[in-house]
């Protein structure tokens, strides 16, 4: 296996800009936000006495989950520029390298790292290829589903002739069948990002420990430390 | 020799008074302005009758049975006397050979241009055994009357998508008939419910009639008119939704003040009708209004999805019927414990390996 080599050191290196790291915080409390008020919308809270006219818990809570989807939907959009915009590990988790060998090597050579079967796992500047994996698939495609079915739901609610209807309840309805199912399918993937969101966090902190370089101050203030000196195993180096 | 729709209501004996009210009654329940109910006169006086063929398949009548109790009588009364229900085999006087004659002559003498309207649907299987008219299978009845008809109306959730007897495992295969394989390729209207409102019927007949043209579908096929909101949209009880005053219990406090009955499984939410809006039996109530939830009756797979009094329902597809929270809810307790595992594993290894001091 050929060792792709750049400046072996521990010197830090810039890797997730500010605009990187402001949107990572936005969307993982918009995301938990939009889980709370999402099961909260299926499943409400105990019912209010007294008069209609003196409550809106539950219109609150659903204008709460709107609000967050179009900040979520909004944000994605900023972070999909950002990708064009920014530096080259922006654009990771939108366009894995699926067609390099090197790449699936390091997400098998991952794999057998948390299988316990390796010593010791690689040494990247970027996300390691295993979590470009899931990021993209799991997350982005995810994330995707969301909005789209999101949308569509709120469209239904907007009425006909109105864009959220226009441009995805008009085409979505159909293809789920009906509404029912459409709400099915939307509460269903959020229990897909929750588990996304349990392992990256489980991940991120043990990665934090475990791997050759740092993690969470990398989120947080954007420099890569490393842990040792030799060199790294990124597709294109530094 | 043509009769237009005027002369065949004299000769049903309706007064000249009665038909112009009737037209400003389908102006007003189209959503027309005052402006058509003229027009839609003129267009009765001069257009010759189109005849309506009703079939029957797979179903319980319960089509039938809304029709004929339209709220209102004149309206009834008048479509009835348009429609050619010399074939509708509840309601004809012939019958045996005779009856299945008057099929043909219609389709014969009225080549592409009679309306189809389809009560039921056929099921596919065993060639279509499972339902017999007349010594044939039903499909094949359908498919010769789809074959010169103008258009097709699907009533009810059995044409429109299926309904109880196509339920899983639909043993028969019964299929609805925008599905049925070779069947000629004609407009059709589906105009869904278990049963569809009788003023819908009435008004998408009258439509159809002296518009002759379709009215404007939705992507799925149903009436713009009648399907473009849902019963939540226009439910009286949707403030106690927004309030968060929900039944928890069918004999609770909150039931007998009219709260919201989501937690109970409503479908109002989900299901697009006229129900909240033009309600039932000369629009004295509908379920909601009765206590019930809405089953959703109209929605294409309704039937399929578990059971009425939840709010989330199941999800098929994946060899196992369970809701949304039950699939994903296990699914991240196991990763919950896997993750534990995985970090147990961990500490063991490490604490295993000399040296392994750093942090
Ligand atoms: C709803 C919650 C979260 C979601 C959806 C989420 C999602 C993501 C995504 C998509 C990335 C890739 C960033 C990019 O390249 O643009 C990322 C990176 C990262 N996240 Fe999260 N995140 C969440 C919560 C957290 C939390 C709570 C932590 C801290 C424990 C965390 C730690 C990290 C770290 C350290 C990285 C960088 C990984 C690396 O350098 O390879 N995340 N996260
Ligand atoms: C990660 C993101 C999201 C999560 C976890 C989430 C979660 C949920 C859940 C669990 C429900 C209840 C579904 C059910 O009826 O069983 C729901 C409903 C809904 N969500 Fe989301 N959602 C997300 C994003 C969005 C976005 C981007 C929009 C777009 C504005 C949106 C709009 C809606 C609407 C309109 C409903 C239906 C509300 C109702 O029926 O009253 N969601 N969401
Ligand atoms: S009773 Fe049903 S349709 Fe009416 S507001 Fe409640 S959930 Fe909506
Ligand atoms: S309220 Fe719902 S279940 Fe009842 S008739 Fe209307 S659509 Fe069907």
């Amino acid at each position: 296996m050929t060792e792709l080599t750049s400046a072996a050191s521990t010197a830090p290196i810039y890797v997730y800009e500010k605009p990187v790291r402001l949107w990572h915080s936005l969307n993982a409390l918009l995301i938990v936000v939009l889980s709370v008020t999402g099961y909260l919308i299926a499943d409400p809270l105990a019912s209010l006495k007294g008069e209609a006219s003196e409550h809106f818990l539950m219109g609150y809570i659903r204008f709460v989950h709107f609000s967050a989807g179009y900040l979520l939907s909004i944000a994605l959009l900023f972070r999909l520029y950002w990708a064009y915009a920014g530096n080259e590990h922006a654009r990771q988790i939108f366009l894995p390298p699926l067609l390099k060998t090197h790449y699936w090597q390091g997400v098998f050579h991952e794999v057998l790292w948390y299988l316990f079967l390796v010593k010791e796992p690689r040494k990247y500047i970027g996300h390691n290829p295993l979590a470009i994996l899931a990021m993209h698939f799991v997350f982005v495609w995810g994330v995707l589903f969301m909005i789209v079915t999101g949308f569509a739901l709120y469209g239904e609610g907007a009425g006909q002739g109105r864009w959220q209807h226009t441009f995805f309840s008009s085409w979505v309805l159909p293809l789920f069948g009906s509404s029912q199912s459409l709400h099915s399918w939307h509460h269903l993937f959020m229990w897909l990002i929750i588990c996304f969101v349990l392992v990256h966090i489980y991940v991120a902190l043990r990665e934090d420990r475990l791997s050759r370089q740092s993690m969470l101050s990398t989120i947080v203030t954007g420099w890569r430390t490393f842990k040792d000196d030799r060199p790294v195993d990124d597709e294109s180096g530094a | 020799m043509t009769e237009t729709f005027y002369d065949v209501m004299r000769r049903q004996g309706i007064t000249r008074r009665s038909f112009l009210k009737f037209c400003s009654l389908t102006a007003a329940s189209l959503g027309l302005a005052p402006s058509f109910a003229p027009k839609i006169a003129h267009a009765m006086e001069t257009k010759p009758r189109i005849p309506v063929l009703w079939l029957h398949g797979l179903e319980c009548t319960c089509c039938s049975e809304s029709f004929i109790r339209s709220g209102h009588p004149l309206a009834k009364d008048v479509i009835l006397s348009m429609l050619s229900l010399d074939y509708d085999d509840t309601i004809m006087a012939a019958a045996g050979h005779n009856a299945e004659a008057i099929v043909t002559e219609i389709v014969e003498k009225y080549k592409g241009n009679y309306i189809l309207a389809v009560e039921g649907n056929p099921p596919l299987a065993e060639d279509g055994m499972y339902c017999i008219i007349g010594g044939k299978p039903f499909v094949e009845q359908l498919k010769y009357a789809a074959e010169s008809c103008k258009a097709i109306i699907s009533w009810g959730s059995c044409a429109s998508w299926g309904c109880v007897q196509a339920a899983k495992p639909n043993p028969t295969r019964a299929t609805p008939v925008h599905k049925v394989p070779g069947l000629a390729n004609k407009p059709i209207i589906k105009v869904p419910g278990c049963p569809p409102i009788a003023e819908v019927m009435t008004a998408v007949v009258a439509y159809l009639l002296t518009f002759d043209k379709l009215p404007t579908l939705d992507r799925q096929g149903r009436p713009q008119m009648f399907y473009s909101q849902r019963i939540h949209d226009k439910c009286y009880r949707r403030p106690h939704f927004d309030a968060g005053q929900f039944v928890e219990h069918w004999d609770d406090e909150a039931a007998r003040q009219g709260h919201c009955l989501y937690k109970m499984g409503c479908k109002g939410p989900t299901t697009y009708n006229a129900c909240s809006t033009v309600r039932w039996n000369e629009g004295v109530s509908f379920p909601i209004q009765s206590g019930h939830g809405c089953i959703g009756c109209s929605e294409d797979g309704f039937w399929d999805k578990g059971s009425f009094y939840e709010r989330l329902t199941d999800i098929n597809q994946f060899g196992i019927e369970a809701n949304a929270d039950a699939v994903g809810g296990t699914a991240a307790a196991l990763v919950g414990a896997g993750i534990a595992a995985h970090a147990g594993l961990t500490a063991l290894n490490r604490a295993k390996q000399p040296g392994a001091e750093k942090q």
